[in-house]
């Protein structure tokens, strides 16, 4: 019986731990492993078996006495030396950062609007909010780029007002700016959605009962509103955070000079400069950055808990 | 001048009347309770206490202010409400802490009333649990911590014990009664069980269909209900139709049909030819095989034995009077061995004294 039992687990958990295991735990080997190697003539990686130009057959080139040829520090050392990578690796954490903390701002007033509606309109109100996920991704920016370029009538609109008080006009495209409001725009469903599945999970009688023990408005929503909802704030927070970390399509397109992100230098150690173990490097510290924050994040939330009155 | 005056309020939803014209008072000190059935308005005249709804006509005056607009978070009133509302992101200690917190006590003086309180209860030991980590009894202690520690004018419970199985119920009750003469806080008790509230209350209003249909100490509700309702609701009650077709100097005599003559107590305006309902208690009901007849002051029928249903500490006989009418009586199972006087269509008489019942008129 208890043998069928834990058979019966692992039948429903082993296919997708196995799929983690493919898709995610030994590409970031080979990812670790590629970090130490030397890239290839022509891209790739310099490989460990190739034609002996002196024997002219295929054979291990690798062995005791020659490893350095063949691994190195090299690339984590580069990353170091120059300040250059640290500071984009802030500039996009930065970027990350805001786009997070405004698409929270703007998604819980909203969310808390949707979960208190009455409940036939919870549903359509909420397949408003990930409508926009049926139209293509690169459509959407590209209809930003008109939004925000200096004919769209947003830019206009706002030019014509600076004039009005005298400010010379200013240039929305290709900026901190449109990059910022393009990831707060891509990401806001996925913080409204984790959001509101919380809220509507929310005992409206706490709030009776607060109120009726004293509390005002204010004190009703952050002694009891806000630390329920904060399972909520963390999955969206983390499902906004990471991917808008490694964005690259948006930087590239609206972001000019000195938009870039993080994502876009991985993607040109990549396919552009063919580099392939440094921008391993660079995945490697990234993903390393992430666990850390997020380890972080949870020493927090843990010392949060029983503490005194 | 009493603690709380309620004076003529109604509350409507749409057109349906969930409170209808109510008034009552409850004094200072006093164990109030509101008492009937599923829907006769109990939760909304509470919610009106503590501010949630505002009636849509009368006055509610609480010590003398009226309290009309005031919000909850205002109002010297606390609820324990019937699912028990405790924070579940907060440990018993600072759910109790929440209400000082608000008004702003200072720590030493909250940690102190905090333990105090928790003394009280009985929960010291749990100070540091959370919700999801107690039993139903003790989550209900905590609710009712909560919503003492800050000393309100008016204590509000909403079905407090509702949730809880019969014996944990009977020992908070007893928990409640001593709590209650403890603090010295007026409560405003909520409750459908109409034993609980006999146990429980000072004094008692039974409701009804948005109305107060008697108001009273429990003894007088029970023994003196007003009305075929009260009478109903309160405990088992036989009601026996009837026709007024005598009046003496302090009794008079009700016919009900088919079974004979019937001497009750005399209703100050009662006249020949009334109809109405005689209540009367099983208890108060004498049942043997043959009884001495001629007894002065007695009522006496004879019947056979319908149903007999034993329910352990009495035994519940229904009779069936000549005329098909049942009346129902109980014997206690006192007698050591016996449990069971009588079988199914046994002989027996029936009698009880002429002060026994009541007569409502209809
Ligand atoms: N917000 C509301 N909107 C419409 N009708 C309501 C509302 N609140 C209560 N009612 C109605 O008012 C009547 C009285 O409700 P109330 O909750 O006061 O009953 P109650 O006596 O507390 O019953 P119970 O013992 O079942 O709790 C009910 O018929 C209910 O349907
Ligand atoms: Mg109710």
């Amino acid at each position: 019986m208890a043998k069928n039992k834990s058979l019966g687990r692992w039948l429903i958990s082993g296919p997708p731990l196995l799929y983690l295991l493919i898709f995610f735990a030994i590409p970031t080997l080979i990812m670790a492993f590629a970090a130490f190697r030397f890239p290839g003539d022509y891209g790739g990686l310099l490989p460990f078996i190739d034609i002996n130009p002196e024997s002219g057959k295929n054979e291990l080139l690798i062995h005791a006495g020659n490893w350095q040829e063949f691994l190195t520090f090299e690339n984590f050392s580069r990353f170091f030396e120059d300040t250059i990578y640290v500071e984009l690796f802030i500039k996009s954490f930065w970027y990350a950062g805001i786009t997070t903390l405004v698409c929270l701002c703007m998604s819980y007033p909203l969310a808390w609007l949707i979960a208190r509606s009455p409940k036939k309109y919870r549903d359509l109100l909420i397949l408003l909010v990930i409508l926009p996920f049926w139209s293509n991704f690169l459509i959407r920016v590209y209809a930003w780029m008109i939004i925000l370029g200096p004919q769209g009538y947003f830019a206009m609109t706002i030019n014509q007002g600076l004039a009005l008080v005298g400010i010379a006009p200013i240039q929305l495209m290709y900026s901190h700016f449109a990059v910022i409001v393009v990831l707060v725009y891509v990401h806001l469903p996925f913080m409204v959605l984790p959001l509101y599945a919380n809220l509507e999970k929310h005992d409206v009688a706490l709030l009776d009962a607060a109120q009726d023990l004293g509390a005002s408005g204010w004190r009703r929503f952050w002694k009891i509103t806000w630390p329920l909802s904060l399972p909520g704030v963390w999955a969206g927070s983390a499902l906004v955070f990471i991917p808008a970390l490694g964005m690259f399509a948006v930087p590239d397109l609206l972001g000019g000079t000195d938009g870039m992100m993080i994502g876009n230098l991985i993607k040109q150690q990549f396919l552009d400069s063919r580099d392939w173990p440094f921008g391993s490097v660079l995945s490697i510290m990234l993903t390393l950055a992430v666990l850390m924050m997020a380890g972080l994040g949870m020493m927090i939330g843990r010392g949060r808990q029983r503490n005194a009155l | 001048m009493a603690l709380l005056e309620i004076r003529d309020v109604v509350k409507q939803f749409g057109d349906f009347t969930a409170v209808n014209h109510v008034s009552l008072s409850v004094e200072a000190g006093e164990f109030f309770t509101l008492l009937g059935p599923s829907g006769c308005g109990k939760t909304t005249l509470l919610r009106m206490l503590a501010g949630f709804e505002q009636p849509d006509s009368g006055e509610i005056i609480l010590d003398g202010v009226n309290v009309a607009g005031v919000p909850p978070e205002k109002r010297p009133v606390h609820t324990v409400f019937q699912n028990y509302a405790l924070f579940p992101h907060m440990t018993v200690a600072q759910n109790i802490a929440f209400p000082l917190k608000m008004a702003n006590v200072p720590s030493e003086e909250l940690k102190q009333r905090v333990a105090e309180v928790l003394e009280d209860v009985q929960l010291t030991p749990f100070a540091q649990r959370f919700p999801h980590e107690m039993s139903g009894g003790q989550r209900q202690r905590v609710a009712i911590a909560r919503a003492l520690v800050n000393r309100p004018r008016l204590l509000l419970l909403d079905e407090p014990l509702s949730a809880l199985d019969a014996k944990l119920r009977e020992e908070m009750q007893i928990e409640l009664i001593n709590l209650q003469k403890e603090v010295g806080i007026t409560f405003v008790y909520v409750t459908h069980d109409q034993g609980e509230a006999l146990a429980l209350s000072h004094r008692i209003a039974v409701m009804n269909k948005g109305q107060v249909a008697q108001l009273d100490v429990p003894e007088v509700i029970y023994s003196h209900p007003k009305s075929r309702f009260v009478a109903d609701f309160i405990g088992q009650c036989n009601l026996l139709d009837g026709t007024i077709v005598g009046i003496g100097h302090d009794r008079m005599q009700v016919e009900i049909a088919g079974v004979g003559i019937a001497e009750t107590l005399l209703l100050p305006d009662a006249k020949v030819g009334q109809k109405g309902t005689l209540t009367l208690r099983p208890e108060k009901i004498k049942l043997a095989a043959s009884l001495p007849l001629d007894v002065a002051d007695e009522v006496h029928f004879k019947g056979k034995v319908h149903d007999c249903l034993y329910l352990g500490d009495v035994t519940m006989y229904v009779i069936e009077l000549e005329n098909g009418i049942l009346v129902e009586t109980m014997l206690p199972n006192s007698a050591p061995g016996r449990a069971k006087f009588f079988d199914d269509n046994d002989l027996v008489e029936l009698a009880w004294r002429y002060d026994a019942g009541h007569f409502i008129l209809s």
